[in-house]
């Protein structure tokens, strides 16, 4: 016998992710989701664009990895809270979920947040299907990976509503195509914009960090 | 990778649907789109770890993999795309709607009489 369900398999996750959106709404905090694979420079992208926004916009910042706090130590000297969590207590989960980012959010004073960063376990597949309560998603790839990355992971670059280039400071050490890049990103979400960055020389930052002001102004005038 | 997560939920959900759990689940039909970042043998894989001694631990399951559709918001062209590419193909508008294929879906269930 048949028995019709039709149910989205990540309705939990889901709901919760709503509940967080609601939080977020009502505080007035804007949320960005930072999603890469791993070793394209999340951690040293986000120390600089801290470096540039405290004390203006007040941050806090929410670090996934399956292990260690080795980021949370890095991105704490940039007097912004931050909160590790380690997935290895929930089976060394590849991405963060909804209610893990609603049992952080305890470790912080929510009245006092302009900007929440959310820092997801580096990894191109599982965290584009988890949506936790942000306004927007960010995914960085740098110029040492492959210029494929963004037709190898399509989900990812679609989802996602800005991407930061990153390390263009070794552009003219390494025989990386940048236009095929863009082009492949492209084609798999031709309007979304590109930051083209280096976390070291900070070269382009002030374009993205322009671009992130916008966005939190925008999310207070929603509020209000 | 996220497999074993969903493969937990597709067993509790299944479990919630079903009024006894003397009933004995035979399959579990899913919907699963090809843009969705789940691979379907994996999924199975992990099904077939999780669903020991639950009322599914006869069940397999069922995978329909739907097709990536789009829809032009400019000029309401729909089609299935081969390639990746997210641009109309009448009038090359970026502006386009995904009309399937995200889809993680638990459809229906087959239990015994």
């Amino acid at each position: 016998m048949e028995v019709k369900i039709i149910r989205k398999v990540l309705d939990v996750n889901d709901a919760i992710a709503h509940k967080n959106r609601n939080l977020f709404k009502e505080k007035g905090i804007f949320v960005i989701n930072v999603m890469s694979s791993p070793g394209s420079g999340k951690t040293s992208i986000l120390e600089k664009t801290l470096s540039h926004l405290v004390p203006e916009v007040s941050c806090a910042v929410i670090v996934g990895d399956i292990s260690t706090t080795n980021d949370a130590d890095r991105l704490a000297k940039q007097n912004a809270p931050v909160v590790q969590i380690n997935t290895d207590g929930f089976g060394g989960d590849c991405h963060l979920t909804a209610h893990v980012i609603e049992s952080a959010l305890s470790s912080f004073d929510l009245d006092k947040i302009d900007l929440l960063i959310v820092e997801n376990v580096g990894n191109l597949v599982c965290p584009a299907e988890f949506d936790i309560g942000e306004d927007k998603r960010v995914v960085i790839l740098s110029v040492a990976e492959g210029e494929d990355k963004p037709v190898k992971y399509p989900l990812m670059f679609r989802v996602c509503d800005a991407a930061l280039l990153n390390k263009i400071d070794l552009l003219p050490y390494l025989d990386y195509d940048k236009n095929a890049a863009l082009e492949n990103i492209s084609k798999i979400h031709p309007d979304m914009p590109v930051f083209e960055v280096s976390a070291k020389t900070q070269e382009g930052f002030s374009k993205w960090i322009e671009w992130l002001k916008e966005c939190i102004r925008e999310k207070k005038k929603q509020g209000k | 990778m996220h497999e074993m997560g969903i493969a937990l939920q597709i067993i509790d959900i299944v479990k919630s649907a079903i009024p006894s759990h003397d009933i004995k689940v035979k399959k579990v039909n899913l919907k699963i789109g090809k843009l969705s970042a789940v691979v379907p043998e994996s999924l199975r894989f992990c099904f077939d770890v999780v669903k020991k001694e639950t009322p599914l631990s006869n069940a397999i399951l069922y995978v329909e993999e739907t097709p990536v559709v789009l829809k032009c918001k400019q000029c309401n062209n729909q089609w299935t795309i081969k390639d990746l590419v997210f641009i109309c193909t009448k009038c090359s508008s970026s502006s386009v709607d995904i009309i399937s294929g995200r889809e993680l879906d638990i459809h229906s269930m087959e239990v015994e009489e």
